[in-house]
């Protein structure tokens, strides 16, 4: 989403580890058992009666190919292979987390965290590689992650580019050719000392959040991303930018979209 | 629709919020795409409300947008947040308020996890003190920002220079109100007014003269979706579902709407764009489009701040016909200009939707 960001990946020389989706995988038969872990899934799986609320409320139902009920039902059933194919498939990626579906449920279960849960699953056992959807973690991880530990937020505006975000209008094309006066002339701090919008987050709160990644997990998630699409790139004769444009941009729409 | 039944149901779901001493949290998205809005909501309430609003340079991303976007595990997202209260609470402050509605998805989320599973908590704090050697306080009280204008909203129309009136009718202006999803859609009782009927916008539009339109998809998603945005192959989703809302409010020929996600004003603004531009629809008789603004432009608007320190202009579809609607005092020429009337060029036209 962000091309003109600096390059951020996992330091050179480093051999990438197999992508585990066959036999050897050790999450192969375990699946619901992992699921059970998340928290995610023991405050979101409750008893879902399937009555189809979520899905008729759901905005990705109508537009994708999907049915949360449908996958409820499937991790309500711990059905392995079922799961396996699942976090295999498209599906789980369609959702957009807006969380409708947890207001309307009327056995207070939450189809969105148990999404999130299985989208966490997939991409720790491999399992996310085996999709158009899926694959494309590695501009989210690699994008978002960088934002965070390089400049303290998500989204940095020097890295929203006009050319990737047409949608941003002609409008938004002058405010990225006059980024710094307008920001100025707003009221920002973009990338000055002290408080402020966009102010330069001090050194010790990004090595903060560094050392919360590599505490908690984010450090091991990233680099696996990086080191599966890194792979993924090599196998189709590609750099790690022309596959990251790839990823980006492709877009098998009859497959995936819920018309016809 | 049945007033005084909706007025019962708001009763279910209003929350006593405190008046004064707030920690305040930016928005990576409103801090990037509507600067000027968290300015003004800082001038609001410390130098027209008089209160205490502090904010610590040294806080950072909640981390909401990547956990959204499932790149982040839950539990760094958790320690992030942990750190953010630890922050707070070595400033002295026990009252959160953020700019973000992601954030206050997140926050209320990790809050209410950590209420039912202590275990998890425990093993947050454990993490923050092994990454950061911190410790954390819980807030004692968690608040949106638009909760607070939303309390001091008939202090800011007793201070109004202007009115959402149409000042050639005398009618009311016709508001949208757009709440974001993670407002209250996932923990209700959090949000005024409920995931049903949230009230913290129609509070601000009814206090300042308007009337809020009720119209079919008004509980749709702008259409966000995290990944369904932010990947490029995925925007087909975000620019459908804005179009169904648009098609859904259009008979009702709103004025304009008010959002308090700082993402949902994005996309209603810039998909109104791209649907003139591909099909030739604009969702107004004028050509314009229909302005969608966040609520501290509102509030500003209302209170007479200049509308170019708003940052109107920065917007895709055209403000003027709102400005006179109301009757605001502009400089059409100051419009696209930078600090000390720098000459900053000005946005081409589109082809289909009105801008100059």
């Amino acid at each position: 989403m962000f091309f003109n960001i600096p390059n951020f990946k996992k330091k050179g020389g480093e051999k990438v580890s197999e992508v585990k989706t066959d036999e050897s995988n050790e999450f192969k038969g375990h699946l619901y058992e992992k699921l059970q872990e998340d928290y995610r899934v023991k405050e979101g799986l409750k008893a879902c009666m399937n009555c189809g609320v979520c899905t008729a409320v759901c905005p990705a139902a109508e537009f994708y190919r999907y049915n949360p009920k449908n996958i409820v039902n499937i991790v309500q059933r711990k059905n392995e292979d079922e799961l396996e194919a699942l976090l295999k498939s498209d599906t789980i990626w369609y959702c957009g987390e807006c969380m409708s579906c947890v207001t309307r449920c009327p056995r207070a279960n939450a189809p969105g965290l148990i999404i999130m849960a299985l989208r966490k699953l997939a991409m720790e056992s491999g399992y996310y590689m085996e999709s158009e959807k899926g694959r494309q973690q590695y501009v989210l991880v690699k994008d978002l992650c960088n934002n965070i530990l390089t400049k303290g937020y998500c989204v940095y505006p020097r890295h929203f580019g006009y050319e990737e975000h047409k949608e941003f209008g002609t409008v938004g094309k002058w405010i990225c050719e006059n980024l710094d006066d307008i920001h100025k002339r707003l009221g920002s701090n973009l990338d000055g000392d002290g408080p402020g919008g966009l102010r330069k987050i001090p050194q010790e709160s990004l090595d903060q959040l560094k050392n919360i990644f590599d505490v908690t997990g984010a450090t091991k998630l990233m680099n696996k991303v990086l080191d599966d699409a890194h792979q993924q790139a090599q196998k189709e004769n590609l750099s790690d930018e022309d596959y990251f444009k790839k990823v980006y941009t492709i877009n098998n729409s009859n497959k995936h979209l819920n018309i016809g | 629709m049945i007033v005084e039944g909706k007025q019962k149901i708001w009763a279910d779901y209003q929350k006593d919020i405190p008046d004064d001493h707030y920690y305040y949290v930016r928005s990576c998205i409103r801090q990037s795409f509507f600067p000027a809005s968290e300015v003004t909501f800082l001038d609001i309430t410390r130098n027209k409300l008089g209160k205490d609003f502090y904010e610590n340079p040294y806080h950072t991303t909640c981390g909401g947008i990547a956990y959204h976007s499932d790149s982040i595990p839950q539990e760094t997202a958790m320690t992030i947040i942990a750190r953010q209260f630890a922050l707070m609470h070595e400033s002295g402050y026990e009252n959160y308020v953020c700019s973000c509605i992601t954030s206050f998805g997140c926050y209320t989320e990790t809050l209410e996890t950590w209420h039912e599973f202590p275990e998890l908590e425990d093993r947050i704090r454990q993490y923050l003190w092994d990454s950061c050697k911190k410790e954390f306080a819980k807030p004692k009280y968690l608040a949106h920002s638009s909760d607070i204008i939303y309390k001091f909203r008939h202090e800011i129309a007793k201070q109004a220079k202007y009115k959402l009136v149409n000042v050639k009718t005398g009618k009311p202006l016709k508001v949208v109100e757009h709440i974001g999803c993670h407002y209250s859609k996932m923990f209700p009782s959090k949000g005024f007014g409920g995931a049903e009927y949230p009230h913290v916008l129609v509070g601000m539009v009814e206090a300042w003269g308007g009337e809020v339109v009720d119209y079919p998809e008004r509980r749709h998603c702008c259409g966000f979706g995290f990944r369904q945005y932010l990947i490029q192959a995925n925007r087909g989703y975000s620019v459908s579902n804005t179009h169904k809302k648009f098609e859904s409010m259009e008979p009702y020929e709103p004025d304009l709407i008010i959002t308090n996600c700082p993402g949902c004003p994005y996309f209603l603004d810039r998909w109104q764009y791209v649907i003139a531009e591909q099909t030739g629809k604009t969702y107004s008789k004028n050509g314009y489009g229909i302005p969608a603004l966040t609520y501290e432009e509102v509030a500003g608007l209302v209170l007479g701040y200049n509308p170019w320190d708003l940052g109107l202009q920065i917007h895709q579809v055209a403000i003027e016909p709102l400005l006179e609607k109301m009757g605001v005092e502009y400089d059409p020429k100051a419009k696209y200009k930078g600090i000390n009337n720098k000459d900053l060029g000005t946005p081409e036209n589109p082809i289909n939707i009105k801008l100059i």
